[in-house]
């Protein structure tokens, strides 16, 4: 048979399994039926829910505006699937195209597209993370709890680690009213994903609107009281703060562990694609039947010197789930490169904070407009003399120019003239992003070098 | 009903809160918050919100069989 005729035979009647139903396995699963797919698709997800957003968790669910089950996403259309909710893939067989899955079946497939995501990281110490009170947000059954928690009224509540999750729950308990301290091991909080500069006003924004922010610290320690309830925690400086909730807000870990002996490029940092979202395999040589998308991925991206990027952003796992849905089902010299300029969006204190492309390659940083002091600015992140990133705080209108600057390798600083430039933007500085090589809970990207195979943790010096 | 809406394509412009007041609201200046499955009685606020946005950043399932309006998060580039 030709190649095209297996196309033709796969696109009408093939079996194409979906393993993680979330953002990017739901929209996938449309755009493969919007491409034209006509044969069986089956949807294996280990949550119990049918697919949800998970932004509002951190935000309007907290805020108890909405409650944790009504975060259902709307559908695009209707994808005619087999849904298999409750149940994980615990095996990948690579030779016989098979998924085994936790209730002892398996299926096969022609073809994979593996849309594990992420989970959150917990607290290291396990008898501790037990204790009654302590807290990770990352499903929606997480929210429920940790909402019932605080409508209770903790007296206390502390958050480990000032990422945009952690500072979008400590957010949400000053609003609340609840008085928060916020334990960050970083200079700043988000001084990982937006390095230094930027971090210092997100430290201002947290300590004027009542946060007991403590940087360049470590928890070391979690005591609960007798009956097994979170009571104090140990800093690292001598100090010890009392907390009735604590919230864990340490990063996130690929699901690739049911992977681990399949043979597939699958590590703790995500399962290495090319531009076309066809996984590689250990050996390095991509697949052409397995695909992945979404924050499980590490993909290649020509504008940031073709390194691996992995992005833990909702824009990014909707725009590769369309390319790898499309790219599943076309002949190869129909496929698209999954070139999505990284972009995501944070809301925290009353500030609408947007970012594009990669902020935490850049060496050097300029306040373009606006003013820091305000909490109301436009930064320019530069790389090597070109633009690489642009950020802002209440001032989302101007961030398509930035992109465009960005997607033409637009010099740095830039050349334009600005509305609204301050003494302040004058001159660039040092973007202050902490030691690539120290580990770090912070970015929402990561570079991850240029190796599809890498399966150690290694963190790539920043300008190697 | 249900609904979501893109951040990244959202410019803050608040037609939507203006249209549908219950369902969408500034919380500061410029973020959105949104409710993401308004009662059924925001139907036509709801409909009107998602058109009248400039950058059609809502995606709306209206629970009738009609097709989702909207295009939120559909690739930006390449
Ligand atoms: C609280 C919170 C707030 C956020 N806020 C923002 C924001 O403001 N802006 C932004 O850009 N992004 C935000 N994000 C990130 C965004 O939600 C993610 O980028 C997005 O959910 C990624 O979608 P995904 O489908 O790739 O992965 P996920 O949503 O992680 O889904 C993966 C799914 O696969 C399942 N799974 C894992 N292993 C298996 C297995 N072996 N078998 C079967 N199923 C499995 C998981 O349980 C999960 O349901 C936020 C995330 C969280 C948690
Ligand atoms: S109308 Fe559109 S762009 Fe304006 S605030 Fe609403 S969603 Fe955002």
């Amino acid at each position: 048979m030709s190649v095209d005729g297996y196309l033709e035979a796969f696109r009408s009647q093939g079996r194409i399994v979906v393993v993680g139903a979330s953002l990017a396995g739901l929209r996938a699963a449309e755009a493969l039926r919007d491409e034209g797919f006509t044969g069986t698709l089956t949807m294996i997800g280990d949550e119990p829910h049918e697919p949800y957003d998970r932004p509002p968790l951190s935000k309007q669910v907290l805020l108890g505006k909405v409650p944790p089950d009504h975060t259902a996403l709307p559908r695009r259309r209707l994808v005619d699937a087999e849904w298999r909710l409750g149940v994980a893939a615990t095996g990948l067989d690579l030779a016989a195209k098979r998924v085994q899955l936790s209730d002892g079946d398996s299926v096969e497939y022609d073809r994979l597209l593996i849309t594990t995501g992420v989970r959150a990281r917990p607290w290291p110490r396990e008898l501790e993370a037990e204790l009654d009170g302590v807290f990770v947000l990352r499903t929606r059954d997480d929210a429920t709890r940790l909402h019932h928690r605080l409508k209770a009224g903790p007296r206390g509540v502390l958050v480990i680690g000032a990422g945009f999750t952690g500072s979008e729950i400590a957010s949400a308990c000053r609003e609340r009213g609840l008085s928060v301290t916020v334990a960050e091991r970083g200079a700043a909080p988000l001084v990982g994903a937006l390095g230094g500069v930027v971090g210092e006003v997100a430290a201002e924004l947290q300590r004027s609107h009542g946060v007991d922010l403590r940087c360049g610290v470590q928890v070391t320690g979690l005591e609960g009281d007798a009956a097994g309830r979170v009571r104090t925690a140990h800093f690292s400086d001598g100090a010890a703060v009392e907390a009735e909730v604590v919230v864990v807000a340490l990063g996130a870990t690929r699901n690739t562990e049911w992977l681990a002996d399949s043979g597939l490029g699958a590590g703790p940092r995500g399962i290495a694609c090319d531009a076309g979202c066809r996984a590689f395999d250990v050996r390095g040589i991509v697949t052409d039947d397995v695909f992945v998308a979404g924050d499980v991925a590490r993909s290649p991206h020509p504008l940031f010197g073709y390194q691996f990027l992995s992005l833990e952003h909702w824009g990014n796992a909707v725009a590769q789930a369309e390319i790898a849905a499309h790219n599943m089902v076309s002949a190869s010299t129909d496929r698209r490169p999954h070139l999505w300029m990284p972009s995501f969006w944070s809301a925290q204190f009353g500030v609408n904070i947007k970012s594009v492309g990669v902020p935490p390659m850049a060496d050097q940083i300029i306040v373009t407009q606006g003013s820091l002091a305000e909490h109301r600015f436009t930064a320019a992140y530069g790389h090597q003399g070109r633009i690489i990133a642009a950020v802002t705080f209440d001032q989302a209108k101007w961030l398509d120019f930035y992109e465009s600057e960005i997607e033409r390798a637009a010099p740095f600083p830039p050349e334009f003239p600005t509305v609204d430039r301050r003494p302040e933007g004058m001159q660039p500085v040092p973007a202050g992003f902490p030691d690539p090589s120290l580990p770090s809970h912070g970015p929402t990207v990561t570079l991850s070098g240029h190796s599809p195979t890498d399966r150690r943790i290694t963190f790539t010096p920043r300008r190697a | 009903m249900r609904l979501v809406v893109d951040l990244n394509r959202c410019q803050g412009y608040a037609q939507c809160a203006f249209l549908a007041p219950d369902v969408f609201t500034m919380h500061g200046d410029e973020a959105l918050m949104y409710d993401p499955q308004p009662d059924d009685e925001q139907r036509r606020n709801v409909r009107r919100a998602a058109e009248a946005c400039p950058v059609r950043a809502i995606t709306v399932e209206y629970g009738d069989g009609a097709p989702a309006a909207g295009t939120a998060g559909a690739s930006r580039v390449g």
